[in-house]
């Protein structure tokens, strides 16, 4: 009873203080900021003291099943909140596509303008959609592989609730205007503030369980969870560091300038790729696709090199996106460097992956998650592969600046990223729901031809328009001058825009499909419909031939 | 493993050993890169010209800022004939060691903008920002006719500059307390602006938005763009040989 008074209390004091900070804010941003943590922290001191209706209150809207062996309740939120904010950033990103394609849709609004909509995308691709989809997953692997109930449950539950906070104020924020200006790293300083409580309780809540584990190691895919959660930690609050205008104010300056700021920034940027999603989306990797395909890891000794190596060189690699500027060369090279031994690693994790399903590659024609596993690690590959190439100085004095920097994240993150969270979602839902199978295996083989589709478009367009832009601006006549115009390079981009918003569109149109599947199987249907294997099996057929004699061979 | 140091065993069994094992292995990649360019002395050679910006220009900055310019826009001209003839001299780290946050940008889905300042008329800048397909047919840049509409609310810039110096920008004391009357003074065409130019040499000094008797978001974004890459005097540099 004490320490239910104790909590609530603690949530009203934050209530107060939140509002007292609305009340006096210096700017609107910060206090409809505010006012929402307001909102919240009173929510939370209404579950703290009202806690049986909260099960009860999931258990209804979730169709939750009653008794979990597993801690696996928030593990369901977080499927949900992964699709939600994947077809937020999906969308997000088909609008933004569309916006350069017809900046009329930009309506003349500043909520609506492409330059506060794009962090809006790529935020909630990543963190929304991605965070999400590692918070949940860690949670279920972690209980699995360590045969242990979650440490701390109340803080676990605090984790995906507080998360979601984060994303909200952070959208809000983009949309208001409120941001630090450094791509990836938009939020202001409070939210970062609050991002930090929320990550080192997520540390807290993994490494606990880990602690009570019944195992006696720790499984491979807990050690890229593991470094995941550390190196976010350590890059979050480094990158982040800034000074305030004001207490009660949005406004923060960064706590470095110039050069330094630069490379801090992609010390941070090109982690966040590293082990946001990398090295956790690995971790999703070996546990997920041996488990689909029913077979164990490739290789032990394979995933300790190449867990090692992944970690200690990606690193090195942020300088890759300011070769060429005023960075220090030797940093530069350092970074280009690396950049291309880190080639080995990535394709070690992609060849432990793709190899798991020695013996297992006919599931590829059956089983349609296996395929969407195998197709993400194929672009994983694929994408890991050009990272090190553009991160070579003469390709990347080119393609710098251009569309296929674009189409490089997006062959990963729609690729591998994508592809892997949905073949992990699909996974879940019938498991965590108590489901006999998903609704239809049908759409996800459909989801998965759309998403794939979607992609090669995509990506198509933008090698396409990357060279074709980074060879425009180069290019001089023979009489010495510029040939083109920037204007006419803009105009030139235009059928690029086009093929990229319709791969954007088809990708959309899968993820659609998955959504209806994923709340079918939720609701408890199952689709009529023919199985994906079926080997034919005629009964009429099944008896020896009975011949009268044998016939004499004829002659040809 | 044939030695019991490299028992990966022993590591996969103790999680504070294999967290601790991971701090360190993911540190040393930024603490040999990053870190360094903090006390190296070369990492930015000062170069003569590069001031803090005025109350003005930093509203400005910070309105580009907001909007997410940085998106579609570098400052960062690299070192190649082309960019250099497209842009102007290419970047010194110097014209950047005041930019809290750095704005390199990583796209450049519109031209860079390191040294757009003076290029353009004011007007060409108001009537671009407010319809850019008016003068630039091709464009694809969102229009922004609401900054000339609105005036500027920039709380507190003795706050602003204060929170700056506290991070390195040398604002000394008197700009800090001049922040607010070198704020309004700079697009006052009949202030005199004598002290203000003192403190911030080759300030731009007029009405930016054509509209006198206000002061808008337009005023201070157009003002921030008009110095962009003016400060550093490149004919100085030139090569002595070239001139006759």
């Amino acid at each position: 009873m004490e320490s239910l008074l104790l909590k609530a209390g603690g949530w009203f004091t934050v209530a107060l203080l939140a509002f007292a900070a609305m009340a006096t804010a210096v700017d609107w941003g910060f206090s409809v900021h505010m006012g929402l943590v307001t909102v919240a922290a009173l929510l939370a001191m209404w579950f703290t003291i009202s806690k049986p209706d909260y099960a009860a209150l999931t258990k209804g809207i979730l169709k939750m099943p009653d008794s979990d062996i597993y801690d696996d309740e928030p593990i369901r939120w977080g499927v949900i909140a992964t699709v939600f904010w994947g077809m937020a950033g999906f969308l997000a990103g088909l609008y933004i596509a569309l916006q350069l394609a017809y900046p009329a849709l930009n309506l003349g609004l500043e909520y609506t303008s492409f330059g506060r909509l794009r962090p809006l995308h790529t935020s909630a691709v990543i963190f929304a959609f991605g965070g999400n989809a590692l918070i949940c997953t860690s949670f279920y692997v972690v209980q699995r592989t360590c045969r242990a109930r979650l440490a701390f449950p109340a803080l676990a539950r605090f984790v995906f609730w507080g998360y979601q906070l984060f994303i909200v104020l952070a959208a809000t924020g983009y949309l208001m205007g409120i941001t630090e200006g450094r791509e990836y790293a938009e939020p202001e300083w409070y939210v970062d503030l609050w991002l930090t409580v929320v990550w080192l309780s997520y540390a807290a809540v993994f490494i606990g369980t880990i602690l009570r584990r019944n195992e006696p190691h720790i499984y491979v895919a807990n050690w890229f969870y593991l470094s995941f959660i550390i190196t976010i930690a350590m890059l979050h609050v480094v990158n982040n560091l800034s000074m305030p205008v004001s207490l009660v104010g949005s406004k923060s300056y960064s706590a470095f300038s110039g050069v330094q700021d630069a490379l801090t920034q992609w010390w941070y940027g090109h982690n966040a790729v590293g082990f946001f999603l990398t090295a956790g989306f690995l971790a999703m990797m070996y546990y997920f696709v041996p488990k689909q395909a029913e077979r164990p890891v490739y290789s032990y000794r394979l995933s300790i090199i190449h867990f090692w190596s992944l970690i200690f060189l990606y690193i090195w690699a942020g300088p890759h996106h300011l070769l060429y500027t005023a960075l220090p060369d030797w940093a530069q090279t350092l970074g280009m460097v690396f950049s291309i031994m880190l080639w080995m690693p990535s394709w070690g994790g992609m060849i432990n992956g793709l190899m798991t399903l020695n013996g297992a590659w006919d599931k590829i024609r059956t089983d349609p998650i296996i395929r969407l596993m195998v197709m993400a690690l194929a672009f994983y590959g694929m994408s890991t592969f050009e990272g090190p190439m553009l991160s070579v100085k003469a390709v990347n004095s080119l393609s710098h600046y251009t569309d296929w920097t674009i189409g490089h994240v997006h062959s990963g993150a729609l690729g591998w990223n994508g592809m892997i969270t949905f073949a992990c979602l699909y996974y879940l839902t019938p498991r965590l729901w108590q489901r006999e199978r998903l609704y239809s295996l049908r759409m996800v083989s459909w989801h998965f031809w759309l998403a794939t589709l979607g992609i090669v478009l995509y990506a198509a367009s933008m090698w396409v328009a990357g060279i074709m832009q980074g060879l425009m601006w180069r290019e001089y006549g023979p009489d010495g001058y510029l040939v083109y115009a920037f204007s006419e390079v803009v105009a030139a981009m235009h059928p690029m825009y086009l093929i990229r918003a319709t791969g954007g569109l088809l990708y959309l149109a899968g993820a659609c499909i998955m959504t209806f599947n994923i709340w079918m199987t939720i609701a408890g249907k199952l689709r009529d419909e023919k199985p994906m294997t079926e080997t034919p099996y005629d009964p009429a057929k099944d008896r020896p031939i009975v011949q009268a004699a044998p016939l004499p061979i004829a002659a040809e | 493993m044939a030695t019991k140091i490299l028992d990966h065993k022993k590591i996969e069994r103790n999680v504070t050993i294999m967290a601790v094992l991971a701090l360190i292995v993911v540190a040393i990649g930024g603490i040999v890169e990053v870190a360094p360019l903090f006390w190296i002395d070369s990492t930015v050679t000062k170069v003569e010209g590069v001031r803090p910006y005025t109350p003005l220009e930093l509203a400005g900055r910070n309105i580009y800022i907001r909007e997410g310019c940085y998106n579609c826009h570098s400052q960062m001209i690299r070192p190649f004939r082309d960019e250099t003839e497209r842009y102007g001299h290419y970047s010194l780290a110097a014209e950047s060691m005041y930019d809290h946050p750095f704005q390199w940008g990583s796209k450049r889905t519109g031209p860079d903008l390191a040294r757009v300042g003076m290029r353009y008329s004011d007007e060409w800048h108001v009537q671009h920002l407010k319809d850019p397909r008016s003068v630039v047919p091709e464009s694809i840049m969102p229009g922004y006719s609401f900054l000339a509409d609105r005036d500027l609310t920039f709380p507190d810039p003795a706050a602003n500059l204060r929170a700056l110096s506290r991070v390195g920008v040398p604002y000394d004391q008197k700009m800090i307390d001049n922040a607010e009357a070198d704020l309004k003074a700079q697009a006052d065409p009949d202030a005199d602006a004598a002290d203000l130019l003192k403190r911030y040499p080759k300030a731009q000094v007029r009405d930016f938005d054509g509209d006198p008797k206000r002061l808008t978001e337009m005023d201070a974004l157009v003002a921030y763009l008009q110095m962009l890459g003016t400060l550093v005097d490149f004919d100085s540099a030139a090569a002595q040989e070239q001139a006759k």
